[in-house]
């Protein structure tokens, strides 16, 4: 059963606080500064999406019509379906290593976590580097297959959307096996042996106990790991090439190379939303495992 | 107790095993491979290198213009940081023990800056600041940057504080000590790994940033990130890769310290 917030005591009410308790005037400062800097901009981006010209003279839902045409929606559906790609492979390389992790002596695991942290801390623009050259004519992955004489010419790799696909799963899994290992760890190791003590294969164990336990970091680790890749500019940018299209993209060359700051708005308007409403799907799906890893 | 593996359990095993051991390396070998391509002597970023050398790393200390980027980029994340961890500090004690409803929202609010895309922001910023007539400059930089990484102070403090016992804090009380004393002697000492924890990966992150930056810096402030990103989309630089070994290197120091100091790998699977 979901716990509902503790009831407060009724001497928060009077005059002084307990001593337990820090006045929530202390977070004034940050709210008014998110206030001005965060949300307001907000508003002007949605403000500035209803003029119908650059030089910002006509009011009008031009931007709009525009924004959802053929080619507007099949961008923004297919920034959607880069993160879904994205996610499902971190999904799936990330749950095993998070799996095996909890698993580790304890040495090993303090090694693994560092390997995980890493990307999550160095440079977006040098890991991204790091895949052009893996990725590259003159790359690893080429000059293996070559040697190997699979390939007689090297393959294009770079600017492809599989190519794209493992770079971005590299330096969003962070984001994806951090959560899983702490929803993994909390699971009471005796409830697998009792599984398996009671004949189930470890198939049978991993489908009927595992993984419904871990349901809550499985949605939490998808959260992160889709908002960060549908995000991801520097990344989308030097390993898609110009070929490929996403939101964050479509968004830049509009307001700096174009400065047609309405429609920009416009874009970044539907992007923020289309997380939005993503991050509360996710969100709902939580409560929901939650409610089904505790029953 | 030592049980027969079935057929079935055993295949569990062994993919469960393998697809683990692709993830590691999928993690590591980026990292690798720019260390060893670093060290080409050739023009190239081929690899394997055809020799090894450290020229570019030579070149690197006549590179002044990524000098200039790198000196601009600290600035401004030490001064993103110190901001963010003074507002996010104040906010996660204000919100942290309370229950109401003002808190939960304030909650939200703190940590949307994570999940939005930080472009559509930095672009609304830089509208909302020409509006008012603020100029872009280092200042804006800051700005921008702590709204996207207030967020990682305030998770950390707020895990922090949450382990924190009440009962200190109410036996200091019963002994005299004001809010105050009580906040430095008892509070701060309790959740500074916490706070350094945040403090470090917000740091990172503005160091890192791309997508505000791009929109809330003037001419005359290159920053890092950027200048090694404009220069891959142009031709690829060896020299990037030198820069690369260096931040990697750098990142990698500054983990263990941290790793030490502040128990880093707990506090950020929290």
């Amino acid at each position: 059963m979901p716990a509902g917030p503790p009831v407060r005591p009724p001497i928060a009410m009077t005059e002084r606080l307990p001593v337990t308790v820090y006045p929530l005037r202390l977070a004034a400062p940050l709210a008014l500064f998110m206030a001005l800097f965060f949300l307001a901009p907000l508003v002007v981006l949605a403000i500035v999406s209803l003029y119908t010209d650059p030089q910002m003279t006509q009011w009008g839902g031009t931007q709009w019509v525009k924004m959802f045409d053929r080619f507007g929606i099949g961008v923004l559906l297919d920034t959607l379906l880069l993160g879904l790609q994205v996610t499902l492979l971190c999904l799936v390389l990330g749950y095993a290593l998070a799996w095996t992790y909890v698993r580790m002596p304890p040495r090993l695991q303090t090694v693994v976590i560092f390997v995980v942290m890493m990307p999550l801390l160095t440079s977006v623009v040098v890991r991204t580097f790091a895949w052009i050259v893996i990725l590259g004519r003159q790359g690893i992955v080429n000059s293996v297959l070559m040697d190997l004489s699979l390939i007689d010419a090297p393959l294009r790799l770079l600017y492809t959307r599989t190519g794209l696909v493992v770079a971005l799963a590299n330096v969003q899994m962070p984001l994806m096996v951090l959560p899983l290992i702490n929803a993994l760890q909390r699971i009471d190791p005796n409830l697998s042996d009792a599984s398996s003590v009671l004949g189930a294969s470890d198939w049978r164990t991993f489908y009927r106990v595992t993984m419904p336990l871990s349901l809550p970091g499985v949605v939490a680790g998808c959260l992160l790991t889709f908002a960060a890749a549908i995000t991801a500019f520097i990344s989308q940018s030097l390993i898609g090439g110009g070929q490929m299209l996403f939101m964050p993209m479509y968004l830049y060359q509009q307001a700096s190379a174009l400065s047609n700051y309405p429609f920009a708005a416009a874009i970044s308007v539907t992007f923020l939303i289309a997380v939005l409403l993503c991050v509360s799907a996710f969100n709902v799906l939580g409560r929901m495992s939650r409610g089904y890893a505790h029953s | 107790m030592a049980r027969r593996l079935d057929i079935s359990s055993r295949s569990f095993r062994v993919l469960i095993w393998t697809v683990s051991w692709l993830a590691i390396l999928l993690l590591v070998a980026p990292t690798v491979v720019v260390l060893v391509v670093s060290f080409t002597n050739g023009y190239s970023l081929k690899f394997p290198p055809p020799g090894y050398s450290t020229r570019w790393y030579t070149a690197l200390l006549d590179a002044w213009q990524l000098h200039f980027a790198a000196w601009n980029s600290l600035k401004v994340a030490f001064l993103t940081t110190v901001l963010s961890v003074v507002l996010g500090v104040a906010g996660a004690l204000g919100i942290a023990r309370s229950a109401s409803a003002t808190a939960r929202v304030l909650d939200s609010l703190f940590m949307s800056p994570l999940v939005l895309p930080a472009l559509a922001f930095g672009f609304a910023a830089l509208m909302t600041f020409s509006m008012v007539g603020f100029q872009v400059s280092a200042t804006t930089l800051v700005i921008g940057h702590t709204v996207v990484c207030v967020p990682y102070v305030i998770r950390t403090s707020i895990a922090a504080l949450a382990q924190l016992d009440p009962s200190l804090l109410e036996s200091s009380a019963s002994l005299g000590a004001s809010r105050l004393m009580t906040f430095r002697r008892i509070t701060l000492p309790i959740i500074r790994p916490g706070v350094l924890a945040g403090g470090f990966i917000a740091f990172m992150s503005s160091f890192d940033n791309v997508p505000v930056s791009l929109f809330l810096r003037d001419a005359r402030t290159d920053m890092l990130p950027i200048r090694m990103w404009q220069d891959l989309e142009g031709r690829l630089d060896v020299t990037i890769a030198a820069m690369s070994g260096v931040i990697i290197v750098l990142t990698l120091i500054m983990m263990l310290v941290m790793e030490r100091a502040v128990g880093l790998s707990q506090r950020l699977r929290q």
